[in-house]
């Protein structure tokens, strides 16, 4: 399919979902609810714009930061399982965000968020060093493994240690991920990263094709290699680990996204990633929605929406692909 | 005449492995050279250390009378084109955006103009359009051998061009790079059918252990003596109307 046309296609998608979005919740809200929510100061207009707004645009920034994370580390790393996660920056900032949370800073504003963001840009920033020095996908992905199971056994750590049941049950909230009561400032804070991170990505996205014939002959193609996949790794860091800040751990939409797109977007790794990073926004809206709609008696967190409806999508999709490999 | 690729007393580690023993090589502008010798001689490691991908402990290499050490991505790319041995591609692309990759420093248009040439070239033309992973080992061994073609370097490197092709598609592979040598280029290539060496290559450098051991026209390197002492073999080049053909047999213990 022509790119504009996907683009335009999920765009829309987006935009559908996202005023959705605005439209349902807990409250109803009527004809006469929409007029009222869009006068200042009415208590319709706060729950749009200041209750369901940021919180609609939280799952869609996350989402995209997500599927175009999830796009790039596939295109990196040649890898069609590769994930935001694969390279250890998720786990690494919910190790952030567990160690801040049994300190005690989550009474302070963002204290949680930046502690998240502080960890992911560290296990980044090692990452981004390990793939200057290393050119094979196959050694990165191992680092990768190595850190996210080193962050994975010391957030057990912290669970084990924790003093108090709260600490452990805000712990776990967390890592389960939600855009619930998210604000406006929350988003704020996220958006420098995550501007940054989309720019690194867009960035490196001309070293990834020539990556698929491997890192020699992307090495004597003219281009400048190294800093691109220097790039590659520090802008999905940048963009997980904002994501997680913002959202707490969220599986699934970054492994999820590109596959989705693969099939109308080609095979060149350079042009799913927009494609990617609108699907990604899409699908966690969607959740999201799904979240606050399915009626549980507690609200159903968004990471465990995203996979309960993610993977046997996932599964359908790789159904098909199998087939057709099979000729 | 300034050699496109120089490398002397060449020596390398790759891993524990002394790979590179001090190995030399020279390709001119307007010749074909092979490069041969057994299994783990270093062939492969020779080259890609010519082209800085691997680092030298000793010696030097020049691709274009320059230090390879000190040249920036895009100056090396626009003095050498390189086919690795390594024929996995990781994604399904077009054959055509393949081909397409070895002119990537070109604008679009030209850049597949250059790609659909270099496809005709090798037989691949009508498979253009096809999805590069659907293709068998051998047309996508083609495919890739197109994308060398396609880039501008006056240098071209490859490695076993005629590794998994059909022995019309050996002798075609040869036949465009001496057309390639004619027009001007210099070129180096892998082989280990000594016979396609011996016809298709203007000058044999045969090494063994990450030494060079021979250095000359096809009948002054593949000597009786070279061919026993390298490769073990028992055997000489003899002259057909074809051309000349390795006529051998494992020498006897």
């Amino acid at each position: 399919m022509n790119a504009l046309r996907l683009n335009g296609l999920l765009a829309a998608g987006l935009v559908l979902l996202a005023l959705l979005g605005l439209a349902l919740g807990e409250v109803a809200l009527g004809a006469d609810g929409w007029r009222l929510a869009l006068q200042p100061d009415t208590p319709q207009a706060q729950i749009v714009w200041e209750i369901r707004a940021p919180r609609v645009a939280a799952a869609a920034a996350v989402g995209a930061a997500l599927g175009l994370a999830g796009a790039v580390m596939q295109g990196l790393l040649r890898n069609p399982l590769a994930d935001p996660g694969v390279l250890g920056v998720s786990a690494g900032a919910g190790l952030g965000a567990a160690l801040a949370i049994s300190a005690g800073l989550a009474a302070a504003p963002g204290g949680v968020e930046a502690a998240a963001l502080a960890a992911a840009l560290l296990a980044g920033g090692v990452l981004t060093a390990l793939a200057a020095r290393f050119r094979e996908p196959e050694t990165l992905i191992l680092f990768g493994v190595a850190l996210s199971a080193f962050a994975g056994a010391l957030t057990s750590l912290v669970f084990n240690l924790s003093p108090s049941p709260i600490a452990t049950t805000e712990i776990l909230g967390w890592l389960l991920g939600s855009v619930a009561n998210r604000d406006w400032g929350d988003l704020a804070r996220a958006a420098l990263p995550m501007a940054a991170g989309a720019g690194l990505c867009a960035y490196a996205a001309r070293g990834l094709v020539m990556l698929t014939l491997g890192e020699e002959t992307a090495a004597l193609s003219g281009l400048p290699m190294a800093r691109l996949r220097a790039a590659a790794v520090a802008g999905a860091a940048l963009l997980t680990g904002a994501a997680v800040a913002v959202a707490g751990v969220i599986g699934f939409v970054g492994l999820a996204a590109p596959h989705l797109v693969r099939a109308a977007a080609g095979a060149d790794p350079a042009r799913t990633l927009a494609p990617s990073a609108l699907a990604g926004a899409a699908l966690l809206v969607a959740a999201d929605l799904a979240g606050r709609l399915i009626p549980t008696e507690q609200e159903l967190k968004l990471g465990v929406v995203t996979a309960l409806f993610g993977a046997p999508l996932f599964a359908m999709i790789a159904w098909r692909a199998a087939r057709s490999w099979r000729g | 005449m300034t050699p496109a690729l120089e490398i002397s007393g060449a020596r390398a580690r790759l891993g524990r492995v002394e790979a590179l023993t001090g190995a030399s090589l020279c390709v001119r502008p307007g010749e074909v050279v092979g490069l041969v010798g057994p299994n783990g001689a270093g062939k492969s490691t020779l080259l890609r250390a010519a082209l800085g991908l691997v680092r030298l402990q000793a010696g030097a290499a020049r691709l274009g009378g320059r230090d390879v050490a000190g040249l920036s991505d895009l100056q090396r790319a626009a003095l050498a084109g390189y086919l690795p041995q390594e024929r996995r591609v990781g994604w399904n692309l077009p054959a055509w955006r393949i081909a397409a990759l070895g002119a990537a420093n070109r604008p679009p248009r030209p850049a597949r103009e250059a790609a659909m040439q270099a496809l005709a070239r090798v037989g691949m033309a009508d498979a253009a359009g096809r999805g590069v992973l659907d293709l068998s080992g051998g047309e996508r061994a083609r495919v890739l051998f197109a994308r060398l073609l396609a880039t501008a370097a006056p240098l071209l490197a490859a490695d076993e061009p005629a590794a998994g092709l059909d022995p019309d598609s050996q002798f075609l592979a040869l036949e465009l790079l001496r057309e390639e040598a004619r027009a001007g280029r210099a070129v180096i290539v892998t082989l280990h059918d000594l016979t396609l060496a011996a016809r298709a290559c203007d000058r044999i450098v045969v090494i063994a252990r990450g030494a060079t051991i021979a250095d000359g026209t096809p009948r002054e390197a593949l000597t009786p003596a070279v061919l026993a002492q390298v490769f073990g073999l028992d055997g000489e080049l003899i002259d057909t109307a074809a051309g000349p053909v390795l006529a051998a047999r494992r020498a006897p213990a």
